[in-house]
């Protein structure tokens, strides 16, 4: 019980996804997360505007089920799994952030500055949060793939256009953090 | 109701990813400042294992449960729309610290701000449907 409640180490991390990969392409699926963004706006009516959307989401029964799933997992796991949500930052890591004015720097999972109320309280919190969500809607479907699709399925499948958007990935990732953020908080 | 398994994987994977802390913002900053290993062994060694399992679907020792050959979808080809795709998703996915997947498990535990950032992935790949056709491949 002792293992369950204390974080993960990566070692245990990696294998238990590739696991979860084995998985979905046993069941007969191809492993993926952000083609449910699609799906979820064929489901909310986008086939009547555009003809990208005309597709009979009830194909995607399955995937559905898998987001289902990931919603009820982290329910889960934030009011069972995880008693304490400190993370063992790098101190560098760490101070960068508290200069920049982060509170709290690695007592939860999720910091409050983009977390927190601001989120729905002040405009620029929820522009945040809304803005980025459109970059990962946007960009995962242009790119075709996600982290689960593109990094570890397309890499491990030695695809090319998965190393090329994985590139992209650390592109965008780099850019937001080393200067969006600073100039953001 | 076979597809219960896909609910039941979900539920799995969720759980993964929270108690390795893959959900985390502060780990996908540490990730993309290059001062942890901690995701880096995550992604890495998930793709190294899942390679093994992708020669041994190729070799056809492992079929799926209908006992057909496994053949992972490929991807679709272009320079531009993969890096300029994979840079906007870094941007989002720098800034809030959530991939697809993650935004799911959020829901869980900051629940309007993972609705917040939903309605934008929505807002997003919406907005690509109605490009898709003039966006430079």
């Amino acid at each position: 019980m002792d293992f369950i409640l204390q974080p993960w180490p990566w070692y245990v991390g990696g294998p238990l996804i590739a696991i979860s990969l084995l998985l979905y392409f046993y069941f007969g699926k191809n492993f993926g997360a952000s083609t449910n963004f699609d799906t979820l706006c064929t489901m909310a009516g986008a086939g009547k505007v555009s003809d990208y959307f005309k597709k009979d989401w009830k194909e995607r029964d399955f995937a559905l089920l898998f987001v289902v799933g990931l919603i009820i997992g982290g329910f889960i796991s934030a009011y069972y799994l995880i008693p304490n949500e400190t993370i063992d930052l790098n101190p560098k890591t760490a101070q960068e952030l508290l200069d920049l004015g982060f509170l709290n720097v690695g007592n939860q999972y999720f910091p409050d500055e983009i977390f927190g109320e601001e989120a729905y309280t002040s405009l620029k919190g929820f522009l945040v949060l809304l803005v980025s969500g459109v970059l990962i809607g946007f960009g995962t479907r242009y790119a075709g793939g996600c982290t689960s699709g593109h990094a570890i399925t397309g890499l491990s499948s030695l695809q090319l256009p998965s190393l090329l958007a994985v590139i992209g990935f650390f592109i965008g990732g780099i850019i937001a953090t080393w200067f969006l953020i600073p100039l953001l908080f | 109701m076979k597809n219960i398994r896909f609910l039941i994987l979900g539920i799995f994977f969720a759980i993964v990813l929270s108690k390795t802390q893959a959900i985390s913002w502060y780990r996908f900053y540490e990730m993309f400042t290059f001062q942890s290993f901690h995701m880096f062994g995550i992604i890495g060694g998930a793709v190294v294992i899942s390679m093994v399992f992708m020669q041994l679907f190729k070799s056809g020792k492992i079929k799926d449960i209908n006992g057909n050959k496994i053949v992972p979808k490929p991807k679709q080809k272009g320079f531009i729309r993969t890096i300029l795709g994979g840079t906007f998703f870094g941007l989002g996915w720098g800034i809030s610290g959530a991939c697809a997947a993650p935004i799911f498990v959020i829901l869980g535990f900051k629940l309007i701000p993972a609705i917040i950032l939903l309605v934008g992935a929505l807002l997003g790949a919406f907005i690509y449907g109605l490009l898709s056709k003039k966006l430079p491949n």
